[in-house]
C-alpha cells in the first residue's frame, strides 16, 4: 500500500506492506532508528513518538494508519541545535543512564505536559506509567518532566511540533498550553 | 594551558553521554545495517524436555526471501562445539554440552531448535512457522527438591544427577572460625528459617543483538554486550577462529544488569552463519525471546541456623543453599551463588560459620548474574535472620545489629569468612539514616495503629549491608577456580594538541564512564574536563580489557586509568626538564604544569606532548610520545556498605503495600561524580525493591514460562514506586588511591530484605513471620488472614505481584 507520512518535517511517500508497523516503517524504509523497540507487547513505550501531536506507541499502530499523518520522533524535537526543553531537562536531571528507553520517555513527557502543564510528582508518576525504564528508578525522570514544566509554561502540545511555516522561530511562549 | 584548579573528582558533572541519547543520534546494534546483510530468526522449542525426533525445513527454505535454514546439526555435524562456562566451582562439577542449537533433544522451553536466514527480518520471522519439529516428550525436571529428590528424571541423562556442585566453607576447618555446630548445641537461642529467592529476569531494556561482518579480513561482531573483551576471546575459543581475526564491538548498549554477561548461543550462530555465507548477519530478539531464553538471576532456597546468645550475641550461623542453575551452566553461573558464601556474615562479628551450596539442574531457562550475583541473596538471607532474632529475643532489630556488628575503630577486620573488610564506618551511616528516617517517630506510629486495631498497619524494615565488589583480586579469583583475572586495562594517548583520548578496558552500558573517567584524568593531568575522549567498547581501539560487571569499573577500571595517567607524568617530566633545562628532580606537578620549584618558570603538559610529537629535540633515549598504558589488579575488594531503612504500609484488608518512606544512607567511600552515584542508588533501589514486592519469573507445570511478556513480568513502572530519600557518608576505600569503592550493585542488594522486613514487621502480630516474595497483595492478605507462619506458594503465578489469580499448582517449586 501507497502511503505519504510527514516524519519529522520531511514528507515521504513509500510503498508498505499493509501488515507494516509504524515503528519498523521509520526505523526500517525512513531511518529513524533514534525511536526503538524493547518489547513486543506494547508495554515498554520505548517506541512513543508523537502521531499529529500525541504519543503513539509506533508499535501500536500500522504504517498505513499514519497515511496523510504527521509523525515527530525524538530526532525532530531540537530546532536550530536548540534542544527540546524537555530533552534539556532530561539531562540537567541525570534522568537517563543507558537512554533505551529515554526517546519513548521524553516523547511521552512532553505529551503528559501538553495535558498537563505542572503536574504534580503523582500525575508524572501516573502519566509516564506506561513507559518502562529500568536504570534510573524513575526519581529523576520525574524531576527532568517537573523541570521541564518550570522551563516551558505554558506548555508544549500539538502545535508547538508543527514544523511547516514557523521552523527556527519555535517558541513555547507563542503556543497554547493544552494539547487536546 | 588552562590549568584545572577545582578538583573535577566529587563534582557533579552532567554526563557526556546524553548529548546524543537524548537526541536518538545512537548506536544500539539493531540500528546497524551492512551492505548484503540478511537476517536471522531462532526457531525455539515450545517443550521443556523433550526428543528431537525430525525437524523438516523443506517448507520454510521454499519460503520467499528466505536464504538457508539450518539445524543443529547442519552447523555443527560434530557436536563438537559447546557454549564457555568460565567457573568450575569444584574439579568434579558436572558440566554438560549447551550445543549452538539443540541437538537431539531440547532442555528448556525457548532452546534453540533451527534458524532461518533471509533478506529481511520480516520474512525471516514468517519461516519460522513452516518448520515441523516432532518432539517426543520426556519428564520435565521443576524445583530444586524435585530434582534432587532420590527417583527425579533427570536433565541430562549422561551425568547421571542433577546435582551440578557442592561448594562448601566452613571457618573451622578453614581456621578462620569456630565449628558451627558446636556454636548451635551450646547456644542460648537457636533460629531456623527456610527463605525462597525467587527467580528474576534481569529484564534490560533493549533486547540482545548480533551483528557479525564477514567481509574483512578481520571478522566484526557487534553485540549488545556487557562483555566485548571476553567475548573476543571465548568465541575464539570456542570456534577455534584466531583470536586475532576477531573484533569485537560493543557499541551503545543498552542496559545489563548482570543479563549481558554472556556468550550467547545466537552470538556463535550468526559468526557461523556468517562464515557460511559470506555476508553480514544480524540477529535481534524479540523481548518474549529475551524472557525465555535469555538467562535469569537468583532463584534459590535457603535454609539458615543462627545461633546466639539471650543478650543478643550471635555465636553461629549455617547457611545450606540449593541454588537452580536452569538447564544449562551459564558462563559464570556455577559461582553466582559461591560469590554469596562471603557475604552471609556481612558486617556481624560472626565466630563461627559453616555455608554449602547445592547447585541443581532443573529444565527451566539458565541462570546467571544479575545485578549483585548471589549477594542479593546472602544480604536477603542475614538481614531477615537478625529481624527475626530480634523478634525472638524481643529486642529493638537496630540494637541486635549494632551489638553484632564491627565498630568503626576495628578495621581493617577479618571475617570469619576470611576477607578483610579495610574500612568502614556503620555508625555513621546508621545514626544518619535514623535521622533522616525519624525511627523513633515511626516506630510510635506504628504503637498507636496497632493499639488502635488500625486497618492499615506500619511496619520498620532494616537493612545493613556490606558487599564486596571491585572483582577482583586475581589471586582471589584464581583460589575460586575462576577462569580468567580481575586486573582492568587503560591507556591514555597525549594527541599534538593537548587534547587526550582515554582507552578503557571497562565497556560502559548506562554507567557513565565517559564522564567519570574524564573528571578522573582532568585532575590527574591537568587537562579541562572537556579535552577528554574516552574510548571504549571497541577490541579494536580498547584491545585489552575484562569489561564491566561486579561494580568493578571505577574500583578496578578507574584506578588502572590512574595509573596510566601517572605514567604519562614520568614520562613528560623527563622532557619538561630537558626543555627547561633543569634535573626532573627540580620540578614538581600540579594542575598541568611542570613547575620548576621555587620558581615561577613551568611548562603544560600540553606543551611537553607537542614536543614529544616535535621530536626536535628531545633527551637522549627517550622515546617522541607520552603515551601510556597501565594494567591494574586490585590488592583486594572493596565494601560499600550502608543502612537502609524502609516504612511500609500494610493495609490489612486487602493485603496491598505501600511504601511510605524509603531512607538510605550508603558509604561508597570517596565520590568521582555524586549526580551518577546518586542515579546507580536510585536504580538499584527499584531492583531490589521489585524483587520484594513485584517480579517473578514462573514456570507451569510443564515448563513453560507463563511470566514470559512485559505484560505477565511485572517490571515496576514509576507508579509504583515512591521518591527514594538517599544520602551519604564518605569512609575511604584504603586499598587504591581514589579511595572509591563500587556503587553499581549496592541498591539492589540492600533493599530487597529491608522491605520484605518492613512488611513483616507491619503484620508480625498477626503471627506472620515470613512472607514469599514477590509480596503481592494477595500473599500478604493470606499471611494476615490466616496467621500463616509463612504464607507462599499461592500467588505464583504470571503477573503474581499483581495479586491477581490463585493457582495453587503454579510455580516452580
Amino acid at each position: 500500500m501507497r502511503i505519504t507520512v510527514t516524519v519529522d518535517g520531511t514528507t515521504y511517500t513509500d510503498d508498505v506492506e499493509p501488515r507494516t508497523l509504524l515503528v519498523h516503517y521509520l526505523r526500517e524504509q525512513v531511518g529513524k532508528v533514534g525511536t526503538v523497540v524493547g518489547c513486543d507487547t506494547s508495554n515498554c513505550g520505548a517506541c512513543t513518538v508523537h502521531l499529529d501531536g500525541h504519543s503513539v506507541k509506533s508499535c501500536s499502530v500500522l504504517a498505513v494508519q499514519a497515511d496523510g499523518c504527521e509523525v515527530t520522533t525524538i530526532e525532530g524535537l531540537a530546532r536550530d541545535g536548540q534542544l527540546h526543553p524537555v530533552q534539556q531537562a532530561f539531562h540537567d536531571n541525570h534522568a537517563l543512564q543507558c537512554g533505551f528507553c529515554t526517546p519513548g520517555m521524553i516523547m511521552q513527557s512532553i505529551d503528559l505536559l501538553a495535558d498537563n502543564p505542572s503536574p504534580d510528582e503523582q500525575a508524572v508518576r501516573e502519566g509516564l506509567e506506561g513507559n518502562l525504564c529500568r536504570c534510573t528508578g524513575y526519581q529523576n525522570i520525574v524531576r527532568a518532566v517537573r523541570d521541564a514544566a518550570d522551563h516551558m509554561r505554558p506548555g508544549a502540545g500539538p502545535e508547538a511540533e508543527r514544523v511547516a511555516g514557523d521552523a527556527g522561530s519555535r517558541a513555547a511562549s507563542s503556543v497554547g498550553g493544552g494539547g487536546e | 594551558m588552562t590549568a584545572t584548579m577545582e578538583p573535577e573528582v566529587g563534582k557533579g558533572r552532567l554526563r557526556k553521554e546524553d548529548a546524543r541519547l537524548i537526541a536518538g543520534r545512537t548506536r544500539w546494534t539493531d540500528n546497524i545495517t551492512l551492505p548484503g546483510m540478511v537476517h536471522l530468526a531462532v526457531l525455539r522449542s515450545t517443550a521443556a524436555h523433550a526428543k528431537i525426533v525430525n525437524i523438516d525445513t523443506s517448507a520454510a527454505k521454499e519460503m520467499p526471501g528466505v536464504i538457508a535454514v539450518y539445524t543443529g546439526d547442519d552447523l555443527d555435524p560434530e557436536g563438537a562445539i559447546g557454549m564457555p562456562c568460565a567457573w568450575p566451582i569444584t574439579p568434579d562439577m558436572k558440566s554438560p554440552r549447551r550445543p549452538v542449537l539443540a541437538q537431539g533433544k531440547v532442555n528448556f522451553a525457548g532452546e534453540g531448535v533451527a534458524v532461518v536466514v533471509a533478506r529481511s527480518a520480516g520474512e525471516a520471522e514468517d519461516a519460522l512457522a513452516e518448520i515441523d519439529v516432532d518432539y517426543e516428550d520426556l519428564p520435565v525436571v521443576l524445583g530444586l527438591e524435585n530434582a534432587l529428590a532420590e527417583d527425579a528424571p533427570l536433565v541430562h541423562e549422561e551425568l547421571g544427577t542433577n546435582r551440578n556442585a557442592l561448594w562448601k566453607f566452613d571457618s573451622g576447618e578453614a581456621g578462620s572460625g569456630g565449628d558451627v555446630e558446636q556454636a548451635i548445641n551450646e547456644a542460648e537461642v537457636v533460629l531456623k528459617r527456610r527463605f525462597r529467592q525467587q527467580r528474576l529476569v534481569p529484564a534490560f531494556m533493549e533486547p540482545r543483538s548480533c551483528v557479525v561482518d564477514p567481509t574483512a579480513p578481520q571478522l566484526t561482531m557487534w553485540s549488545a554486550t556487557q562483555i566485548p573483551h571476553i567475548l573476543k576471546t571465548m568465541s575464539a575459543l570456542t570456534l577455534g577462529i584466531p583470536e586475532h581475526k576477531i573484533r569485537v564491538i560493543a557499541p551503545d548498549v543498552g542496559g545489563g544488569f548482570g543479563g549481558k554477561i554472556a556468550v550467547l548461543p545466537e552470538e556463535i550462530m550468526s559468526l557461523l552463519v556468517a562464515q557460511k555465507l559470506g555476508r553480514p548477519v544480524k540477529w535481534t530478539e524479540s523481548r518474549s525471546e529475551t524472557m525465555a531464553a535469555a538467562h535469569h538471576g537468583r532463584d534459590q532456597i535457603q535454609d539458615l541456623t543462627i545461633a546466639a546468645k539471650r543478650d543478643g550475641t550471635v555465636t553461629g550461623l549455617k547457611v545450606e543453599l540449593m541454588a537452580d542453575m536452569g538447564a544449562y551452566l551459564g558462563l559464570v553461573g556455577p559461582g553466582v551463588p559461591i560469590l554469596g558464601a562471603f557475604m552471609f556474615n556481612a558486617i556481624y562479628k560472626i565466630p563461627a560459620y559453616h555455608f554449602a551450596c547445592t547447585n541443581v539442574f532443573t529444565n527451566t531457562t539458565l541462570t546467571d548474574a544479575y545485578r549483585g550475583a548471589g549477594r542479593p541473596e546472602a544480604t536477603f538471607g542475614i538481614e531477615r535472620m537478625m529481624d527475626e532474632l530480634a523478634a525472638e529475643l524481643g529486642m529493638d532489630p537496630m540494637e541486635l545489629r549494632e551489638k553484632n556488628w564491627i565498630k568503626h575503630d576495628e578495621f581493617p577486620y577479618t571475617t570469619v569468612s576470611t576477607l578483610t573488610y579495610d574500612s568502614g564506618n556503620y555508625e555513621a551511616a546508621t545514626e544518619k539514616a535514623m535521622q533522616l528516617f525519624d525511627y523513633e517517630g515511626l516506630r510510635r506510629e506504628q504503637a498507636e495503629r496497632r493499639e488502635r486495631n488500625d486497618p492499615v498497619q506500619l511496619g520498620i524494615g532494616i537493612s545493613t549491608f556490606t558487599e564486596m565488589c571491585g572483582l577482583a583480586p586475581s589471586r582471589v579469583l584464581g583460589s575460586l577456580d575462576y577462569g580468567a583475572g580481575g586486573w582492568e586495562h587503560a591507556a591514555i594517548r597525549m594527541l599534538p594538541t593537548g587534547k587526550v583520548e582515554v582507552i578503557t578496558g571497562s565497556s560502559a552500558h548506562g554507567q557513565g564512564h565517559e564522564t567519570a573517567w574524564s573528571q578522573i584524568v582532568s585532575d590527574q593531568l591537568g587537562v579541562p574536563f572537556e579535552d577528554i575522549e574516552v574510548l571504549h567498547g571497541d577490541t579494536q581501539s580498547s584491545h585489552k580489557g575484562l569489561d564491566t560487571y561486579g561494580s568493578r569499573s571505577l574500583a578496578v577500571g578507574g584506578i588502572a586509568v590512574v595509573k596510566a595517567a601517572e605514567k604519562v607524568i614520568e614520562k613528560a617530566k623527563k622532557i619538561a626538564a630537558h626543555m627547561m633545562e633543569c634535573s626532573e628532580d627540580d620540578l614538581e606537578f600540579s594542575g598541568g604544569k611542570f613547575t620548576v620549584k621555587g620558581t615561577d618558570k613551568s611548562t603544560g603538559i600540553g606543551d611537553v606532548a607537542f614536543a614529544a610529537f616535535m621530536a626536535h629535540d628531545l633527551p637522549d633515549g627517550v622515546e617522541p610520545s607520552l603515551d601510556s598504558e597501565a594494567v591494574y589488579d586490585p590488592e583486594n575488594f572493596s565494601f560499600p556498605h550502608g543502612t537502609h531503612l524502609c516504612a511500609a504500609e500494610v493495609d490489612t484488608e486487602t493485603g496491598r503495600v505501600r511504601l511510605r518512606k524509603y531512607v538510605c544512607v550508603d558509604d561508597v567511600g570517596k565520590v568521582v561524580n555524586p549526580i551518577i552515584v546518586e542515579g546507580q542508588m536510585h536504580g538499584g533501589l527499584a531492583q531490589g525493591i521489585a524483587q520484594a514486592l513485584f517480579e517473578e519469573a514462573v514456570f507451569d507445570e510443564s515448563g513453560t514460562l507463563t511470566s514470559g511478556t512485559f505484560a505477565d513480568y511485572l517490571l515496576p513502572s514509576a507508579a509504583d514506586l515512591p521518591s527514594f530519600t538517599t544520602d551519604r557518608t564518605e569512609t575511604p576505600s584504603t586499598t587504591n588511591p581514589l579511595g572509591v569503592k563500587g556503587v553499581g550493585e549496592a541498591g539492589t542488594i540492600a533493599s530487597t530484605p529491608a522491605v520484605v522486613n518492613a512488611v513483616v514487621d507491619a503484620v508480625r502480630h498477626f503471627g506472620v513471620n515470613d512472607i514469599e516474595m514477590p509480596l503481592s497483595p494477595m500473599r500478604v492478605w493470606k499471611a494476615v488472614h490466616s496467621g500463616e507462619k509463612a504464607a507462599g506458594g499461592p500467588g505464583a503465578e504470571a503477573g503474581g505481584g499483581l495479586g491477581s489469580i490463585d493457582a495453587t499448582h503454579g510455580g516452580a517449586q
